[in-house]
């Protein structure tokens, strides 16, 4: 009987943190639909809000996109080779700059942009560019890559597994396609995915270093909020919502960790 | 067996081996590995043959003025995927993203040999060790043994110049391990490749080794056949690290070894001694008519069934390990007198 009480008292205390985080997001999905906020949902449901976030808005969801993308491809080209190193050698050197890599996570973004600036502003051209806001992208999501492929480089026996393929007679480039990157696809994906959801959704450093040109879904959606109708606000969430949301499911898919296999000896 | 390459002789020329931290792994070695021949380097963790093994890989470079010597060319300088040696791993080293067969076949693809010949050679090697129905699974989908023979077929599927083995059978348990070993031992005399196996375990060396090579804190102890090295140890220890070793302390006096044990005929070739060592198998109970100037009393006796294992206190600091097959039984506390044949004596 107790037990039961015990189960109920559970139940009831999570699904009330889950309406706590879930209601929110439900009204205000609901408030991007209806035709009118302050009279209700009895003034009927539209797509009139988010077909004039889609006219209005449509550069910055572009731009996100690209800017997460490139901002992918170069944590990618940067961070893989990263991890590699920082993998094989272990010194006191290398140790240092893992953890001065998290730097920017610790470092406030607002802090780091005005870092940017203060450095780069000047350079003509590229203040104005999307560049400007991909290299502060890069510089905050790379240890993200840097990390979670370290973690799986650092769980093989890297050293083994190269000098076996370089035994059967593969060169530095083919033990590293055939078999370093292979064996550590699933951190790639998993820090891929972390970096494109984190660029996706990047705010406070790219309030700073966006241009009124250079404007991202998040800082769309804080113009949106600040100057226009709430129900634009947020059918303009809905549609954030809509892009973010299939890449949190695939980083849960495969952040799943791979079930041990049992496996007997042999009998003979 | 389609084996085309000519066996390979090894040689190595001064090499030593000095860690970037200052230690000193290997002295300088002077060695030469005849071809065809299987060769196994012996000795306790830390004694420098895994070093010598990946300086002969190529895994390794070895102090300035060492030299690798591959059929009379110098190799020193030439890293290990150019010089066609075939590795077989303590810890396997498979490749978790490829099949069992994609593993097999991974040097030939290295090789750029086209696609049919590789499956050829896939099949033929899957065969070989009889791992046919495990072609396609994957690496974590097999047991410790079926790995070490996937990571053999890997190794020789390439027609290697050497196979070396750096103490392949020590992650498996004891049954398997002598199973593998015979398959190793056949497998090794079939190919007639020149083999250099690594390893601590004194059986398996003296199964495997045309020649076994005793190493100790970085120094060759001992080159030899393994008969000789078990019978004619040169240094005390490789008495001791081969096999069970008996001793008696004493002293000669009077063309006799006198022992806390009683006295013990002596070939005053042997010159002086203080100590006298011998195998379990060159000493026996006495027969009561036969004379005897040793006795001891039984300490603990292990009944094994072919023979039974006796511990025998003749007041030294260890007791005397005996192999006896009398068909009796031995009680604790019982006097034995005890006959040792003197041509197991050995004086170090």
């Amino acid at each position: 009987m107790k037990n039961r009480w015990l189960f109920f008292l559970q139940l009831g205390f999570t699904l009330l943190v889950c309406a706590f985080l879930i209601v929110p997001v439900i009204l205000s999905i609901l408030a991007g639909l209806t035709v009118n906020y302050l009279v209700g949902l009895e003034s009927g449901l539209t797509l009139r809000w988010v077909m004039e976030v889609w006219n209005g808005y449509r550069s910055t969801i572009f731009l996100s996109i690209g800017i997460s993308l490139a901002c992918l491809a170069l944590t990618l080209v940067i961070g893989i080779p990263a991890a590699y190193v920082l993998a094989k050698r272990q010194t006191a050197l290398t140790r240092a700059i893992e953890e001065l890599l998290v730097m920017p996570v610790a470092v406030p973004g607002l802090a780091t942009a005005l870092a940017l600036i203060v450095s780069y502003g000047g350079l003509p051209g590229f203040r104005t560019s999307w560049l400007f806001i991909l290299v502060g992208h890069v510089l905050f999501t790379l240890p993200f890559m840097v990390r979670s492929v370290l973690a799986v480089l650092s769980a093989i026996d890297l050293q083994t597994l190269e000098e076996g393929a370089a035994s059967l007679g593969a060169t530095f480039w083919q033990r590293f396609f055939h078999v370093v990157l292979p064996n550590c696809r699933t951190g790639i994906l998993a820090g891929s995915l972390m970096v494109v959801t984190l660029s996706m959704g990047e705010f406070n450093m790219t309030w700073l270093l966006h241009t009124p040109l250079t404007k991202t879904l998040p800082v769309g959606l804080a113009d949106a909020y600040a100057s226009l109708r709430l129900e634009i606000g947020s059918a303009y969430t809905l549609v954030f919502f809509l892009m973010i949301m299939p890449l949190l499911l695939a980083l849960q898919a495969f952040a799943k960790p791979r079930t041990p296999k049992f496996v007997a000896e042999e009998t003979e | 067996m389609t084996e085309t390459t000519k066996p390979l002789a090894i040689a190595l020329e001064n090499c030593a081996k000095t860690f970037a931290d200052g230690t000193k792994a290997l002295e300088p070695l002077d060695m030469t590995i005849n071809a065809g021949e299987t060769i196994v380097f012996l000795g306790p963790s830390g004694c420098g043959k895994t070093t010598t093994l990946r300086i002969i890989a190529g895994l390794e470079t070895p102090d300035t003025g060492g030299k690798v010597l591959f059929d009379g060319i110098d190799v020193t300088h030439l890293p290990i995927e150019q010089r066609n040696v075939g590795m077989v791993f303590q810890s396997y080293a498979l490749f978790p993203n490829m099949t069992v067969a994609e593993n097999i076949g991974y040097g030939l693809k290295i090789r750029r040999t086209p696609e049919a010949q590789i499956r050829a050679r896939v099949a033929e090697m899957l065969a070989m060790m009889r791992i046919e129905k495990l072609a396609d699974r994957r690496i974590d989908q097999l047991s410790g043994g079926q790995r070490q023979r996937v990571a053999l077929a890997r190794a020789i599927a390439v027609r290697p110049r050497a196979l070396l083995l750096d103490e392949p059978l020590t992650a498996l348990d004891a049954k398997l391990r002598d199973t593998l070993r015979l398959e190793i031992d056949s497998l090794l005399r079939s190919l007639q490749i020149t083999a250099i196996y690594v390893t601590h375990d004194q059986a398996e060396a003296m199964a495997l080794g045309d020649r076994i090579v005793v190493m100790d804190h970085g120094r060759v102890a001992q080159v030899g056949k393994p008969r000789d090295i078990y019978q004619r140890p040169a240094t005390r220890f490789v008495a001791e690290f081969i096999g069970t070793m008996n001793r008696l302390s004493g002293v000669v006096r009077d063309g006799v070894f006198a022992c806390r044990a009683g006295e013990l005929a002596w070939d005053t070739a042997h010159g002086n001694a203080t100590e006298v060592l011998f195998r379990p198998e060159d000493i026996r109970i006495a027969e009561s008519q036969e004379a005897s100037g040793l006795q001891g009393t039984v300490a603990a006796a292990f009944f094994l069934g072919d023979r039974t294992r006796l511990f025998v206190d003749v007041g030294e600091a260890q007791p005397l390990v005996i192999e006896s097959t009398a068909r009796r039984d031995f009680s604790h506390g019982e006097t034995v007198r005890l006959a040792i044949d003197p041509r197991g004596l050995l004086v170090l």
